[in-house]
């Protein structure tokens, strides 16, 4: 029995996804979970994954084609099967979809009305002639950024040549002029979230200044037994402590639905990436549940494949509660956004050598200062600064992260 | 190096051609007594006598079905259909006849004609007599179909065509035969099947041949003034058609517009621009275009046939198109 493989969704905000590559070709065999293809949302190219196994029968879809989510991509059979492909595309009630792409916003049926050309599609969902979509290439440019000075703001060979032109004499001559830059998908994507997070969720702040003394000798000590590729960073037990205290406050591990605050039955940890084009956020699910050592391994994993622009739709989805972590810039401290429909973000400053006072006299000390920001629609200050207390004693006797 | 027309320079490589090889001989109307229609035979017939130059019948099949049937013999016939509108009368002889008897009979025979043909409109001559179907006869393998557009590849190209062994449609054009140009002295032969650059530019490429040539240079020299600089490429030969300096010519300024004096359907511009698709896609920066005769039987009224033919200003403004 042959199954349509659809557009998946994935993210909540997502209408759309740019089928970049098929990894596999019309013939080829695949294995339910295998890469089929990857696709680029508004955050960053991901990894589809076969739902079935079996013979790759028809791609419905070319490359740098941009598919409303739910319309079918491929079709995937038996080896030697007949199948129809238009018979069971014709089935899948997902194909309403492909003659209205379910948009969120305006701005995204804007986007779709004007990348289509009637009813075809443009490759890569933008017009541009081929010798100015083989120089954007090798030069690394996406076209998406360009404005088209030709007809029909078609993107040619000089717009292409003064972006390659701007950004070489840019370098080679240190000349700052004022550039306009087009906002790239990911800093549209950032900024419209994070406009409506402030817009929309009611902030509080609470901070703390926790004493990292013990759990830096811990690292040092622990680090010590491992080799240079599996050592553990400051991160890792943050976040750890962060999920274990989270059991205790459900509250803040929850998202707000209208009128209900859904308490999810899963910490998710969001580990928040800075990328050359922005913001990522990498997702370890279950944190609270993953023991120390494999937490690190897969932090490490994820991070690696965002910083390769190479993440698959789990690596970035389901997070309930995100750790932003500016130590390695030498921050003291800094207040985060929350990252939507989450509750609340934890930003993590630097660790410090400085004085501290200890039982009246003054002593080195080693401190971290944290920032919980938290939706006051959905807890308190108190229940905030309740949460930041056990998350001191996990990262004050980090001992209880190891077992 | 002399100036001299096309008329003169098809008039020698056929001189020069009969003297140097006695199975040349020359058949078609008035080409004899009259001296051809065109005057491109004038003197032939007292110099190398009735036997070689041979006055017909008014019948297109049979001129060329005796050139074949001669060709088949030994002898290096060189048709002349007074105008290529007439050809279609001698459709079978040339497309099931001297295109196919060297590949249907085994290679046995070689049909080595040549059908010298007058195309072409822009002298009034009415719908039935002004027509540029050049393109009809490049679609058939097995013919070679020859278009020059100066004195120089006229003379070259007509002396090639004679020395090859397959059939050949040599397509001149009607108001072509006063062009000068520079012709070198003596016995040279222009390879058939080799594109030729005819001016060199750097920011678009005008692809044509024959009469459009000589317009697409009118063309180019305006555009110069205007700071544009058009290269041009003279296909000479339809089939075999050479890409070769028009793909080269397009990856170097990545626009082209073809210019052909036939209609735009099915034609030459059609054939050039899908191979520039095929071999030059990742090079061009803009749709190829195509000037072209308008889609209607070429008009009678003076006014009439010069706006349906293309002009100068057709190719300006099909150039700034896609610059």
């Amino acid at each position: 029995m042959a199954t349509v493989i659809k557009m998946p969704k994935l993210g909540f905000d997502m209408a759309e996804g740019l089928l970049v590559r098929w990894v596999k070709g019309v013939g080829d065999s695949v294995q339910k979970g295998e890469v089929l293809a990857e696709i680029e949302t508004d955050k960053a190219t991901i990894e589809v994954e076969s739902e079935a196994g079996g013979i790759v029968h028809k791609h419905l879809v070319p490359e740098h084609t941009s598919v409303p989510v739910g319309a079918p991509i491929a079709v995937i059979g038996e080896p030697g099967e007949q199948v129809d492909a238009t018979e069971l595309v014709g089935q899948v009630p997902g194909r309403a979809a492909v003659a209205k792409p379910a948009a969120t916003s305006t701005e995204k049926v804007a986007a779709v009305v004007s990348a289509g050309d009637g009813d075809g599609h443009l490759p890569g969902g933008v017009r541009a002639s081929p010798v100015a979509r083989r120089l954007a290439a090798e030069g690394g440019i996406n076209l998406r950024d360009l404005a088209g000075s030709g007809p029909q703001g078609r993107i040619v060979k000089r717009d292409v040549q003064a972006r390659l032109g701007a950004a070489g004499t840019a370098v080679a001559q240190r000349v700052f002029e004022t550039e306009r830059v087009p906002l790239s998908k990911l800093r549209a994507t950032i900024g419209r979230r994070m406009t409506a997070s402030k817009q929309q969720v009611p902030h509080f702040y609470v901070s703390a200044d926790l004493d990292a003394g013990p759990l830096m000798a811990l690292r040092r000590d622990l680090n010590s037994r491992l080799p240079e590729d599996s050592k553990f960073s400051v991160n890792d037990f943050l976040v750890k402590a962060a999920a274990l205290a989270l059991r205790e406050f459900p509250n803040l591990n929850s998202a707000l639905e209208g009128d209900q605050i859904v308490r999810h039955g899963e910490i998710n940890i969001g580990v928040a990436v800075a990328l050359e084009e922005g913001l990522l956020t990498v997702v370890l699910r279950g944190a609270d549940r993953t023991p120390l050592r494999q937490l690190s391994s897969e932090l490490r994993e994820l991070v690696g494949r965002a910083r390769a622009g190479r993440v698959r739709p789990a690596d970035i989805e389901g997070s309930t509660f995100t750790v932003s972590n500016l130590g390695m810039f030498q921050v003291d401290h800094f207040l985060a956004i929350i990252n939507p429909p989450e509750a609340a973000i934890l930003a993590v400053g630097s660790v410090r050598e400085e004085p501290v006072v200890q039982a009246g006299a003054i002593v080195p000390g080693t401190r971290l200062q944290v920032t919980l920001s938290a939706d006051h629609r959905v807890t308190d200050g108190a229940e905030a600064a309740r949460w930041l207390q056990v998350f001191r004693s996990y990262t004050e006797a980090p001992v209880h992260l190891l077992v | 190096m002399p100036e001299i027309t096309i008329r003169e320079a098809i008039s020698q490589a056929l001189w020069e051609e009969m003297e140097r090889d006695s199975r040349v001989i020359i058949l078609g109307e008035e080409v004899g007594l009259w001296g051809g229609t065109y005057a491109v035979t004038r003197g032939f017939y007292d110099h190398f006598g009735p036997e070689r130059v041979r006055d017909t019948p008014i019948a297109e099949g049979v001129i060329v079905g005796a050139a074949n049937g001669a060709a088949m013999a030994g002898l290096r016939p060189v048709a002349e259909l007074m105008t290529i509108n007439f050809a279609f009368l001698a459709m079978d002889q040339i497309v099931n006849g001297a295109a196919k008897i060297h590949y249907m009979f085994g290679g046995q025979f070689r049909v080595p004609v040549v059908i010298r043909a007058v195309g072409g409109g822009g002298r009034q001559l009415g719908a039935t007599h002004s027509q540029t179907p050049d393109a009809v006869f490049a679609h058939f393998p097995g013919l070679k179909v020859v278009a020059p557009g100066t004195p120089h590849d006229a003379k070259g190209l007509l002396k090639a065509a004679i020395r090859t062994d397959d059939p050949v449609m040599f397509i001149e054009h009607a108001t072509l035969y006063q062009a000068k140009g520079e012709v070198p002295e003596g016995d040279y032969v222009e390879p058939i099947g080799v594109a030729k650059v005819q001016r060199q530019g750097s920011d678009v490429t005008l692809i044509t041949y024959s009469k459009m040539l000589q317009l697409s240079m009118l063309a180019a020299e305006q555009l110069a003034a205007e700071g544009v600089q058009a290269e041009i490429i003279d296909l000479r030969s339809l089939r075999p058609l050479d890409m070769g300096p028009a793909v080269a010519s397009v990856k170097k300024t990545n626009r082209a517009v073809v210019v052909e004096e036939g209609w735009r359907s099915f034609g030459v511009g059609a054939e050039v621009a899908s191979r520039l698709s095929e071999e030059a896609f990742d090079y061009l920066d803009a749709p190829v275009k195509r000037v072209a005769q308008e889609e209607v039987p070429l008009p009678y009224n003076r006014e009439l046939e010069q706006q349906a033919l293309p002009q100068v200003d057709d190719i300006l403004k099909a150039v700034r198109e896609v610059l």
